[in-house]
């Protein structure tokens, strides 16, 4: 089976985020980057079908060169081969989305599987936007994945329970956080990943027009949190949450 | 002369963060408090590759080589002196030995099988009266027929009590000093062997320590390291040459990750109104500490480069950047406790256990002051450091 997996470039989540003075962004200097962790249980998913019944996991990454990072991460762990389309700037969703459909009109592969979202935007947009384009099935917040020949049986953590979905394969899954645990790559694993294929292609290539159809018009801090009170009785609480607050 | 570490480096040393920060960090307070060893953990970083760095492919290694070695050794250690033992039980003192000085048959043997952890190692030098002065070991191997009777006590050896394979030092010709003693590699379960614990000790208490007994235990002369017998101190030096890169290493990683703790305390904890970091008797001590870790990693990045350039026995180099290494941690793991005041002391933070981790580089791997006599004596001429 050929797989077609996501990996993203995103600023690490463990670190504090700072808004940029004008409030145009994030303050980016001194900022570490990591793959998308949902984009890790991604791959580690592909792999282990591949493991289980052969054929090729290919990681597809969006963004500047310094993506080839995430994509050599992909490849580490057990992934074939990597595509890098070369952008500058910001690209947005729905850009996002157009491109991987051409990678998947090229490629072919009987299945994609990307992370539920980016946790830096967490816009939560391209696996659903990418199968309508393409017209095919898609399963989403996958947290258990089985692949019976045609089709994919997969089940998501609703609210109160499981739901257990089937969609005919070509699909599109995105992985949820309870999917895996994915594994480390091995140090021989990171050696080897520098010598496997990574071809860097151009949206111009695939004949996308990447122009954001959505523009980040500013960011802003939260309102600081002032501190609580105690307050003597029940009374005063009710009075306080009425006046104050304004919760009644 | 090249600062970059490369990419395949930069790689490695995220991976192994990645690994120590969710594997070990977690678990590690509560099994220092049991003693419990981490054999998962050691196993796990065998497969995972950690323990081949200066092994080539062939014996089961990467090949990646001695400053990658440094570096994972250096991001491990970061988090806890006990899973660092590891690179040297497994790798310098048994694998890389082994690969170094052993003959086909025994690096075929034995190597891949002590990187992939399949076989856990332990090196038998120290003895309770034969601690920096090596040359007064009294154990002995001697040879009947087609095998050794190995007789004698080893204490203060790390995995003694877990080992499947020995690195044993002992005299073929007792009579003959230096130049009667040989090296086995020793099967741990051999009849006639018994160990036990160590003394309780200060931290590292996640590894186990043991002494241990040979009592008449037949070695099979194809044991004998090298197939050589009285090349055991040109091995032993030439071992401990590799062992105490690892323990350099290990030491900028303890300062490290002292560092860490003292830099987000300092931005944290707030007295008179600001944050102490605002304080510039804090600045003093925070910046002490990171341009003398940072100048030891340097000397133990160069130590590891010229290895990996092909100059194994940089003695000089390596007794540098071990003894200056070790003295570092513990002047941060110093600083590190004053900065965090009383929560330093306390066991709620981790810098407590570091400050006692760090103590024990100043002893392992050969003792400052021996290290000091290293390098002295070879700028007076008295004894040459490098033999190549």
């Amino acid at each position: 089976m050929k797989v077609l997996v996501t990996a993203k470039r995103v600023t690490d989540p463990d670190m504090k985020i700072k808004v940029k003075a004008d409030g145009s962004g994030i303050e980016l200097s001194g900022m570490s980057y990591k793959i998308n962790p949902f984009d890790e249980i991604a791959i580690e998913e592909a792999i282990r079908i591949k493991e289980q019944s052969g054929g090729e996991v290919i990681v597809a990454s969006i963004g500047g060169d310094e993506a080839q990072t995430e994509i050599r991460t992909g490849l580490a762990m057990g992934a074939d081969r990597g595509i890098l389309v070369k952008t500058d700037g910001d690209v947005d969703s729905d850009a996002v989305a157009r491109v991987l459909v051409k990678l998947v009109e090229k490629e072919r592969p009987d299945l994609v599987i990307m992370g539920k979202q980016a946790v830096d935007l967490d816009d939560n947009q391209v696996p659903q936007l990418l199968a309508g384009y393409l017209g095919w099935g898609q399963a989403c917040f996958a947290s258990k994945l089985q692949i019976n020949g045609n089709t994919a049986t997969v089940a998501r953590e609703v609210d109160g329970g499981i739901e257990t979905l089937e969609i005919d394969l070509p699909g599109i899954i995105s992985a949820d956080l309870r999917l895996n645990e994915p594994r480390y790559p091995t140090l021989p694993g990171i050696m080897k990943a520098k010598k496997k294929p990574l071809d860097t292609i151009h949206p111009a290539d695939l004949d996308v027009d990447i122009t954001p159809k959505v523009v980040v018009k500013g960011f802003s801090n939260p309102p600081e949190r002032k501190g609580g009170r105690i307050v003597a009785d029940v009374p005063e609480l009710l009075k306080a949450l009425k006046d104050e607050a304004g919760a009644f | 002369m090249d600062f970059n570490l490369g990419e395949d480096i930069t790689a490695i040393r995220n991976m192994a963060r990645k690994f120590a920060q969710n594997e070990i960090a977690p678990r590690i307070a509560e099994d220092e408090k049991n003693h419990a060893f981490q054999e998962d953990i050691i196993k796990k970083m065998g497969q995972l590759g950690f323990f081949g760095c200066p092994i080539p492919e062939t014996y089961g290694g990467s090949d990646l080589g001695f400053l990658a070695h440094a570096v994972v050794t250096e991001e491990i250690s970061k988090v806890s002196g006990s899973a660092r033992a590891g690179f040297n039980m497994q790798t310098m003192g048994t694998a890389r030995e082994i690969y170094q000085y052993g003959t086909e048959q025994q690096r075929n043997k034995y190597v891949s099988k002590l990187v992939s952890t399949e076989y856990l190692g332990c090196i038998c030098i120290t003895e309770p009266n034969a601690g920096s002065d090596t040359g007064s070991m009294k154990t002995k191997a001697i040879k009947e027929g087609n095998k050794y009777i190995l007789n004698g006590g080893k204490n203060w050896i790390t995995y003694a009590q877990v080992a499947d394979v020995g690195v044993v030092y002992a005299y073929t010709n007792p009579s003959h000093k230096y130049k009667g003693l040989s090296a086995f590699i020793v099967d741990m379960h051999s009849d006639g062997i018994s160990s036990g614990p160590t003394a309780e000790k200060m931290g590292w208490c996640a590894c186990p320590t043991g002494e241990v007994f040979f009592d008449d235990v037949e070695v099979p002369a194809e044991n004998l390291l090298g197939g050589v017998e009285g090349q055991g101190f040109t091995f032993l030096m030439g071992s401990l040459d590799n062992t105490r890169l690892s323990a350099a290493a290990g030491a900028v990683g303890v300062a490290q990750g002292l560092i860490d703790q003292a830099v987000a305390y300092a931005n944290e904890r707030r007295q008179f109104g600001n944050p102490i970091g605002k304080f510039q008797m804090v600045q003093e001590e925070l910046a002490r500490m990171i341009v003398e870790t940072e100048a030891a990693r340097l000397m133990t990045y160069r130590c590891a480069t010229q290895k990996d350039e092909g100059q194994l026995h940089n003695t000089l180099e390596t007794s540098m950047a071990k003894y200056y290494a070790c003295d570092v941690a513990s002047r941060v793991a110093d600083g590190a406790l004053r900065i965090l005041g009383a929560y330093g002391y306390s066991t709620e933070y981790p810098v407590e256990r570091l400050f006692r981790e760090a103590k024990l580089y100043q002893i392992l791997e050969g003792s400052a002051n021996i290290m000091k006599m290293v390098i002295a004596t070879d700028a007076l001429g008295y004894r040459k450091a490098n033999k190549d």
